[in-house]
């Protein structure tokens, strides 16, 4: 069996496919070297991320494929799902190895599959531009923290980016430890060993608040209720609509 | 900014939230650089009240005082309820804070009238001209164009507004001055043409001056209480298809009475609101507006009322046996898009998909139609299944509802394919 250790990045999984190539092996399982490996691990390769090779890679992949099926491949690297690597590098493999485009054969299973996770990418995306909410703090940074099931704030920075563009703001994945800091300038990666917030429900911590941040917290959360027509209530659609575990972070669920 | 907006602020949304209205969708506006803010194409929902519907914009009121008795509203002259008012510069704080903190896609502002007409808009158009010329808010506003207001004030309020709106809210006017005696249907057509000449001479003039100001680019919306009066599902979509003739109009919402006045003895005495009649003609309006059906087919053969049962798309195909079953791969677009199990997308592709080749119930399948339902109304390349005509219309009802009956609470607005 030819297990592939690799760094957990798009680099790092580009690397692989290179490496995968240039040693004419295939692996049977491509891994985060922070896994448990399987018993029986008899071909473990550890692979590196190296940018020239993954440069390579990625170039021969745009000769090859759509610009669409380009973006679709580094979009549904972002889900979190042990199976993905393989996933995307046999769609990759097909992709090269085909005399025609792959893009829309939907009978093959690998193609189908792919499309899916785009999609679910994408609506995960979506939920966190619907449902951060940013606290200020006293420094006049709008923090706001968020736990999604996929890495996708990278798909979501740019609308943040737009729509608050006179404001420095401070998005962190909590979950994968790691954000984006925009200073009115540019947007930036960052990670914090220790996050000044309650980890049950991100609150950041009073003294560290704006003065009036704690009013407007309240008046969201008193318009919220005052929202809900009694007459109408529905729970199911209202976690159909709005996933439970967005609530943890919601300033009106708390 | 204190405890006091607090409460004002509770009191205004208890005095909002009945109206429908969420939808922030239709202008896409980048930011403008020193501005705050974008109107992304689709509005995004950022919450859901528990009763699941989707809150995009702050929907709020300047007063719930009001000089009106209007007998479907909670805010009415009559009523004892607490009554309250936010400063121009309470409401332009609150939006942009909210706006900044992601709860919010902008505003939504509504009024009861206080004074008069004029006086009211005037009050209004302060708050969302400040909102764009102080703090060049880029935001979403809607802003509600108070029934008898001058045509000057309208004017001044779409040269903010994304979208303005006058709520028709009951269907015939006899009915109108039987609930609402201070109100009349000129009140309410007026200012509706109104928007609708700002917005042909504002194209004019973005012809002419591309920078021009922008007139309601995201055009007018109106809204009808449903069952507070005994007019038919067929008077109210005669009436939606006669607005939708007009371009500037892009939405009518129906809202399900909701008895906020119980003791009138003029309105109906509810128990809980039409909440499936209410769906059923979302339903209808979507097929007037995306189908090509049109109010009268809807409720065609005497059909007055919307079936509460079935959507409206089957049912007309129930009282229309002779029209199938439809060969997918003949028939034109229009045809196809009446089969139940069918929807816009899928006809799409049908239609671009059979160029290459015959259909058959794998490929539509695979296309996302619906076949549990369309099997009975089409033909393909492979044998058919038993048709509506073999089985007979009323045998189909019984057949397609069976199933459905088990969960009677399940709403969808969308034909599920
Ligand atoms: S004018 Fe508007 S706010 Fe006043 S009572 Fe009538 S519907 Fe209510």
């Amino acid at each position: 069996m030819n297990i592939f250790l690799y760094d957990a990045s798009f680099e790092g999984f580009l690397t692989v496919v290179f490496e995968s190539y240039r040693l004419k092996i295939v692996p049977d399982t491509i891994v985060e070297e922070a896994e448990v490996l399987p018993l029986f691990s008899d071909n473990v390769l550890h692979i590196s991320a190296d940018e020239q090779k993954a440069q390579r890679v990625w170039k021969g992949l745009k000769k090859k494929l759509s610009p669409a099926a380009c973006s679709m491949i580094s979009v549904v690297f972002l889900a979190d799902d042990p199976s993905i690597p393989m996933l995307l590098f046999r769609y990759i493999r097909k992709a090269i190895d085909a005399p025609k485009s792959i893009e829309t054969n939907f009978g093959d299973s690998d193609v189908l599959e792919a499309a899916k996770w785009y999609k679910k990418v994408g609506r995960e995306a979506e939920r966190v531009r619907q449902f951060v909410r940013f606290q200020k703090t006293e420094d006049d940074i709008f923090f706001a923290p968020v736990a999604p099931l996929h890495n996708v704030l990278p798909l979501a920075v740019e609308h943040f980016a737009d729509r608050f563009s006179d404001q420095k703001w401070l998005v962190y994945d909590t979950r994968r430890k790691y954000g984006f800091f925009y200073d009115l300038q540019t947007t930036v990666e960052v990670t914090f060993d220790h996050l000044q917030i309650n980890p049950r429900i991100g609150k950041i911590n009073p003294d560290m608040m704006a003065e009036d941040e704690s009013l407007f917290q309240q008046m969201w959360k008193a318009y919220f209720k005052s929202m809900t027509i009694k007459e109408r209530i529905n729970p199911k659609l209202h976690r159909q609509n709005m996933p439970r575990r967005f609530w943890r972070y919601l300033t009106e669920k708390h | 900014m204190n405890e006091a907006t607090l409460q004002k602020l509770k009191t205004l949304a208890e005095s909002a939230k009945y109206d429908v209205s969420c939808a922030s969708s239709g202008t896409t506006r980048a930011n403008k650089t020193g501005g705050i803010g974008s109107a992304a194409g689709l509005g995004i929902c950022h919450s859901f009240t528990e009763d699941g519907r989707c809150i995009s914009l702050f929907k709020i009121m300047l007063t719930n005082h009001c000089i009106y008795d209007c007998a479907y509203c909670v805010n009415r002259r009559s009523n004892d309820i607490p009554r309250t008012t936010l400063t121009v510069d309470e409401l332009v704080t609150l939006t942009i804070e909210f706006y900044r903190r992601n709860y919010i896609e902008g505003l939504f502002l509504s009024s009861g009238v206080i004074r008069n007409p004029d006086y009211t808009m005037e009050q209004m158009v302060k708050v969302i001209k400040e909102l764009r010329t102080v703090h060049r808010f880029n935001g979403y506003i809607h802003a509600k164009s108070i029934p008898g207001a001058s045509q000057e004030l309208v004017r001044e309020a779409g040269l903010y507004a994304d979208r303005l709106s006058v709520n028709i809210e009951i269907p015939t006017e006899q009915n109108l001055k039987l609930l609402a005696p201070e109100k009349d249907h000129q009140s309410v057509y007026l200012p509706m043409s109104y928007i609708h000449q700002g917005m042909l001479e504002n194209k004019d003039e973005r012809k002419k001056f591309r920078h021009a100001p922008r007139f309601v680019p995201a055009g007018q919306s109106t809204q009808m209480i449903i069952g507070a009066t005994p007019e038919t599902d067929q008077q109210i979509l005669t009436l939606s298809s006669s607005l939708y003739q007009q371009p500037s109009m892009k939405r009518v919402y129906y809202s399900g009475y909701i008895p906020v006045n119980r003791s009138d003895e003029r309105l109906p005495a509810l128990v809980t609101p039409p909440l499936v009649r209410e769906n059923r003609l979302y339903q209808a309006d979507w097929l007037m507006r995306f189908y090509y059906f049109t109010a009268s087919e809807i409720t065609d053969k005497g059909q007055n009322n919307l079936d509460l049962e079935i959507d409206p798309k089957l049912a007309w195909a129930l009282r229309h046996p002779e029209m199938f079953p439809v060969d997918v791969n003949k028939a034109d677009y229009e045809m196809i898009l009446r089969v139940p199990g069918i929807g816009v997308k899928s006809a799409q592709m049908i239609i671009s998909s059979r160029r290459y080749g015959k259909l058959g119930f794998w490929q539509l399948k695979k296309i996302g139609v619906v076949l549990k339902r369309a099997q009975y109304f089409i033909t393909c390349s492979e044998l058919p299944a038993q048709t509506i005509q073999e089985i007979k219309p009323e045998n189909l009802r019984l057949q397609l509802t069976e199933k459905k009956k088990s969960n009677p609470n399940q709403l969808t607005l969308n034909f599920s394919a």
